[in-house]
């Protein structure tokens, strides 16, 4: 047993962080720092930066662009990646349909798609829920019917992240009507300049617009954006689904939030005192540091298994990375919130002047209302409970 | 980074947990409190016969030099059968202190412990020093070549069984000084002791111990006998990472056995660990447990940090982590099994007892948060 990093692993993360903090518009930093939307454009330009360097998508097999790190060193990535902070990889492209491709795809699909998704010239979006398929997506009802060399798509998807600037989206479609629930939904991949599809945004409850519906009328699909066999898509999304917990914890950018806060708690005062001299405050944020560490530590114990033992069906044990990372999250924005204390109430729209506390403050309160997200995302966390429940206790 | 246990480490759990298997049963455990003294010298036999005594020491000394991760296998060891004889107090306290004493110290004392025929007990606390450990009244004056021990010392874990004990005293200084406190070995039967032994909630032993004007000679004392705190931190952290790794056992073993009983359990026709209300907390207390275990393997590890302050950090953070879920799963042990969770009859509580009374012992969840938040907090 041994908890450090060898040498060769340290001088690893020493060159990623040089190299994100050197390569990265500071501009972008800063946002990032204080909470404030990244634009597209951010995020197009850190992926082709990280692409130009060869760093765009490690963790895929090196055939198609990836690095060959060991689990310890894809760890270490993305921990300095948060730490910077730096805009996190958009997970719809490299987390989600990449592997699914690479995976279950044709060799066409592979050689079109992949180095467009590494370069970031096709955003990518996500078409899984939907109205009526939430937490039992299975029961989802957009059809895609066979016509000719193409299919006919229609239905409705729902909270689609950032659709709108999506190139692409990825759709789990109901192929054959007369099977049973999982059985007879395909994954089909889909031009969102396609004619009948409509885009509505959703504004969600911090005024921002994250997510969307997608409308599919009579969508003409070409049949070879089939990926994989036909009636086989829950195969598919199961293994998407299990790639999103790998990295859900989120660590590093929590890391990030710990400094910032204490950053500036340092300057609010609060009586005579900076608020960071207050006890209770800094008991409050001492125990969300511990948990933080004890869920690193977890994190780092998973990590370490994938790497030794290889990396088959994802550790349900991975469910408590999901629980204890967004918990820890959505903690850490709510002492954001009492940092700022009165000066969260004022409502600054992006990009439209300062409250009195100055720019940093207005975030502060629409981020938290945000990340109740986090607790409700990518299997929700009573979900995650009756994984563990299942899958590990066998209950 | 690697959590796998050596070849060797991996033999030495599955020996500790045949050996306990076959003499710790449920009922083993009621016998062996019945015991004079309240635990088995025939058990504490079968550990020195297997090495267990001798693990910490190093090979000059007669033991088998092994380190913190060794001691964490035999705590959760311990932990999971909930065993009552005096480890911690004997070798981790004990030994502990006897590892930074003189040659002499080790030649005199550490052969008796190795082969069984010893144990040990830690005399700190007092009636208002609640966990701080400087916090010391018990005065030791200077009497020649030797000292001169009086004062009162509470809940000493197997005070009453203890060949020789192990007593913090005040040589110099005022009651909560950091300096001025020694450390004194002092036979558990010699002239002005005064032992009253009792049994603990948790199916243990400790004892109150009074010293009326005790005398001890120079080669008492371990270490400096007015510089010794340093010494009493490092080797109270110590317990406390033993005492962290007996929780995440203790921990394990109870969330075993409640899933096992909701699995069975039928009511409305159905086992009740269908019910989600009641996978939820299992759920939950599978989360506690794993998350108090990888802190616990950050305490274990911390032990051989050569950064003092790093070190009492990590095991204050680990202790804190292991509070929390302790009182979590030793309440939702009892609560997933019902009406028979809160009877002697069922293990379940017993669990929930020591788990309890670990929080209690050496510092409890909040008073290790004051001292990270002191700290300015772990986060690197």
């Amino acid at each position: 047993m041994d908890l450090s990093f060898s040498k060769e692993e340290t001088a690893f993360r020493d060159e990623v962080r040089t190299f994100f903090r050197e390569s990265l518009d500071p501009a972008v930093r800063k946002k990032l720092q204080e909470g404030h939307h990244t634009s597209k454009e951010d995020l197009v330009n850190w992926q082709r930066t990280l692409n130009k360097k060869g760093w765009a998508v490690p963790h895929w097999p090196v055939e198609y662009g990836g690095t060959g790190w060991s689990a310890a060193k894809q760890y270490i990535f993305l921990e300095e990646l948060q730490k910077t902070p730096a805009p996190p990889p958009l997970p719809f492209g490299v987390n989600m349909v990449g592997p699914v491709i690479y995976t279950f795809g044709n060799e066409q699909q592979k050689k079109h798609f992949l180095p467009r998704i590494a370069n970031m010239d096709d955003w990518w979006c996500q078409g899984f829920s939907e109205p009526g398929s939430g937490s039992d997506l299975a029961s989802l009802k957009t059809t895609a019917k066979k016509k000719g060399d193409t299919y006919i798509v229609n239905g409705q998807k729902t909270w689609t992240t950032l659709a709108q600037h999506a190139d692409w989206i990825f759709c789990l479609c109901r192929t054959d009507p007369d099977a049973k629930k999982q059985s007879g939904i395909s994954f089909i991949l889909i031009d969102m300049k396609s004619k009948g599809i409509t885009r509505r945004p959703i504004q969600t409850i911090d005024g921002g617009v994250e997510v969307n519906e997608v409308f599919f009328d009579d969508v003409v699909v070409p049949a070879e954006n089939l990926v994989g066999e036909e009636n086989k898509g829950w195969d598919y999304a199961k293994f998407l689904l299990g790639n999103e917990r790998v990295n859900i914890a989120r660590v590093g950018m929590s890391k990030e939030r710990i400094r910032r806060i204490k950053e500036l708690a340092s300057s609010v005062m609060s009586g005579d005192k900076p608020l960071i001299e207050d006890p209770q405050f800094r008991q409050k944020l001492a125990a969300t540091e511990i948990e933080l560490k004890a869920l690193e530590l977890t994190q780092m114990r998973v990590v370490a298994a994938e790497g030794k033992h290889g990396k088959g069906k994802p550790d349900p044990a991975s469910s408590i990375l999901k629980i204890k990372g967004s918990e820890i999250q959505q903690t850490l924005t709510e002492l954001l919130l009492e940092v700022t204390g009165p000066f969260a109430l004022p409502f600054m729209p992006e990009g439209e002047g300062q409250n009195e506390e100055g720019d940093w403050a207005s975030p502060i309160a629409p981020t938290y209302f945000n990340y109740r997200k986090v607790s409700i995302y990518g299997g929700s966390n009573e979900i995650q409970r009756n994984i563990i429940a299942k899958a590990v206790l066998g209950l | 980074m690697d959590f796998d246990l050596s070849e060797e480490q991996r033999l030495l759990k599955d020996s500790v947990d045949g050996l306990l298997k076959s003499s710790y049963e449920f009922e083993a455990r009621k016998k062996y409190r019945a015991e004079k003294g309240g635990w088995s010298r025939d058990v504490w036999g079968t550990f020195a016969e297997q090495g267990l005594l001798g693990l910490p020491f190093s090979e000059d000394d007669g033991g088998f030099g092994a380190g913190p991760i060794e001691t964490m296998i035999v705590m959760e060891a311990l932990g999971r059968n909930l065993v009552v004889e005096p480890y911690l107090d004997t070798v981790v306290l004990g030994g502990g202190f006897l590892r930074r004493g003189s040659a002499e110290q080790r030649a005199a004392h550490l052969p008796g412990i190795i082969d069984g025929s010893k144990t040990l007990a830690f005399a700190q606390l007092e009636k208002n020093s609640r966990y701080d450990l400087g916090d010391v009244t018990t005065s030791a004056k200077k009497s020649g070549s030797g000292y001169v021990l009086s004062g009162e010392k509470f809940v000493v874990g197997h005070g009453d069984t203890a060949d020789t004990l192990i007593v913090t005293a005040r040589t110099a200084g005022g009651q909560r000084d950091a300096k001025g406190v020694g450390v004194f070995l002092v036979p558990g039967n010699a002239k002005g002791v005064d032992i009253k032994g009792y049994e603990t909630q948790d199916g243990s032993r400790a004892a109150d111990i009074k010293l009326n004007n005790v005398e001890v000679g120079a080669d008492a004392v371990i270490g400096n006998a007015e510089d010794g705190l340093s010494v009493v931190n490092q080797v109270v952290d110590d317990a406390r990472i033993a005492l962290c790794a007996e929780a995440v056992g203790a921990m394990e073993e109870a969330l075993k056995i409640s899933v096992e009983y909701i699995k069975e359990r039928k009511q409305f026709g159905v086992a009740i660990g269908s019910f989600q209300a009641l996978q939820h907390r299992a759920a939950d207390m599978f989360t506690a447990l794993e998350t108090a275990r990888s802190m616990s393997y950050l305490a274990s590890m911390a032990s051989s940090f050569t950064d003092l302050d790093e070190r009492t950090k990590t095991v204050a953070a680990a202790k804190v982590q292991i509070g929390r879920s302790a009182r979590f799963v030793g309440q939702g042990g009892v609560q997933l099994h019902g009406g028979v969770g809160v009877t002697m009859e069922y293990k379940i509580g017993h669990y929930f007892k020591r788990l309890t009374m670990i929080e209690q012992q050496f510092g409890d969840a909040d008073y290790h948060l004051r001292r990270v938040a002191q700290a300015g907090g772990i986060t690197e």
